[in-house]
């Protein structure tokens, strides 16, 4: 069996979402951790394209981009599926995962916004929150794959439980009961998945850090941030 | 083949629309295409009903059931339909297909067009945005014929049908792939030389009129 290296970092969403596909699918792995602001050669030559963390590594393979790693292992390790196998639920799945990807952003332009790009920031997010969970993605179901996590849970798990991070740094609170009740429904059963629940930074110290890290844009004047 | 029920809807000049296209050609399914003759003013109520979060094109309806993502889509045929795969067997080359078909998504189209929708100088750094992308998909493609080895397949499909925007960019920026980029243009022509692609593709002239409306509109000289 090839060794499984990740070269991640916390407190990366996007980290998090392989270690929970590695967790879940019971893969032994070495947890590499790198440096964003002084990053490794190691990482330059796996990464040479778009130089960013995750990097899974397997033997001397690296597989770059998140979710890419993610079907990426449930492909070589196929135990508790992460994918349907049917054509038409996997393209469902899939569609949703990428749904996060291209509107989970918005969180991040919370993170960093102020005025009125703030406002228009929460907007995209409130608006992917309801399309996703509450009207159209979720239905009835426990998760996005079924009755056990899928690709659509990772990828939003990654941004839902992060936002619960940037709500505190940047004071805002989106996630109202009465608003989104479904969504907090599934985000609990989401945390209370054991290999998730095992595999979450420590809430108090990665709340603290998104708050000390938003300080230190607000009151810097380079890269510009969105006003 | 059983007939069963292929139902594309499309916009003439969607490179994404394309991509399903030449995905089902490959395959020889055989299919419906439907266009879009309102895409930017009222669109069609089956389209608002099969793609109601971001009511786009190409939407492909099988037998009723819609899926939408010109991407997703594509993986779609290519597991409904498996012969000929499109994908390499071997998963780490199907991990690094899609890394570039991802690259090439994010990428290629937004870089092309930058160059027709910008004017002075501000088209000179278009231009090298999008030279440095085709420079990257040429270390990709290496000494291979197409992006995966010998054979046409997924990322080949998500790229050629953008090439048919170049030529507007071309001659707005002034300048030429073929030269720039040698490597890529020889990709081009070996991707036109198949049916699916020549029968799919709209003439890139259409797409350089299309362009100078377009650019009439947004007060672009």
């Amino acid at each position: 069996m090839e060794e499984v290296k990740l070269l991640g970092q916390w407190p990366s969403p996007f980290t998090y979402r392989v270690i929970w596909a590695l967790k879940i699918k019971g893969i032994p792995y070495e947890f590499v951790a790198d440096d964003v602001t002084n990053k490794s050669p190691s990482l330059l030559k796996c990464n040479p394209v778009h130089k960013k963390i995750p990097v899974l590594v397997h033997g001397e393979k690296p597989i770059c981009e998140s979710m890419i790693i993610v079907e990426y292992l449930d492909e070589v390790w196929p135990q508790n599926p992460l994918l349907p196998s049917d054509p038409q639920e996997r393209a469902v799945a899939r569609f949703w995962a990428k749904f996060a990807d291209d509107k989970g952003p918005s969180i991040w332009d919370m993170f960093r916004g102020t005025g009125e790009a703030l406002e228009q920031a929460k907007k995209a997010t409130l608006e992917m929150l309801q399309a996703a969970i509450e009207d159209h993605g979720l239905g009835d179901k426990k998760f996005f794959g079924g009755d056990q996590i899928g690709i659509a849970d990772i990828a939003f798990g990654s941004i839902i439980h992060w936002l619960t991070f940037i709500q505190v740094a940047v004071g805002v609170n989106l996630l109202e009961t009465h608003r989104f009740p479904r969504l907090l429904g599934w985000l609990q059963n989401f945390q209370q998945v054991p290999e998730i629940q095992e595999n979450l930074p420590d809430w108090e110290e990665t709340a603290a850090f998104f708050t000390g890290r938003r300080e230190v844009l607000l009151k810097s004047t380079w890269p510009p941030r969105r006003q | 083949m059983s007939k069963e029920d292929v139902l594309t809807l499309d916009y003439w000049c969607s490179p994404f629309c394309m991509r399903v296209k030449i995905g089902l050609t490959e395959k020889g399914v055989a299919y419906e295409s439907r266009e879009e003759e309102d895409l930017f003013g009222e669109k069609s109520e089956l389209l608002l009903k099969s793609n109601p979060i971001y009511q786009k094109v190409p939407v492909l309806l099988h037998n009723g059931k819609p899926l939408s993502e010109s991407m997703i889509i594509l993986s779609y045929i290519d597991e409904q339909w498996p012969s000929p795969p499109l994908l390499p067997s071997c998963a780490y080359a199907r991990a690094q297909a899609r890394f570039w078909a991802d690259y090439i998504d994010k990428k290629l189209f937004e870089a092309v067009c930058g160059i027709w929708r910008s004017q002075g100088e501000a088209v000179e750094v278009a231009k090298k945005g999008f030279i440095e992308v085709l420079k990257v998909l040429e270390g990709a493609l290496g000494e291979k014929d197409f992006f995966c080895g010998d054979t046409f397949g997924y990322v080949d499909i998500v790229a050629i049908p953008i090439t048919i925007w170049f030529l507007a960019s071309e001659r707005y920026g002034n300048f030429q792939v073929e030269t720039e980029c040698p490597k890529f243009a020889a990709w081009i022509k070996r991707c036109l030389q198949r049916e699916s692609v020549s029968k799919v593709l709209t003439d890139p002239e259409k797409i350089y009129g299309f362009v100078g409306v377009a650019r009439k509109m947004q007060g672009i000289e």
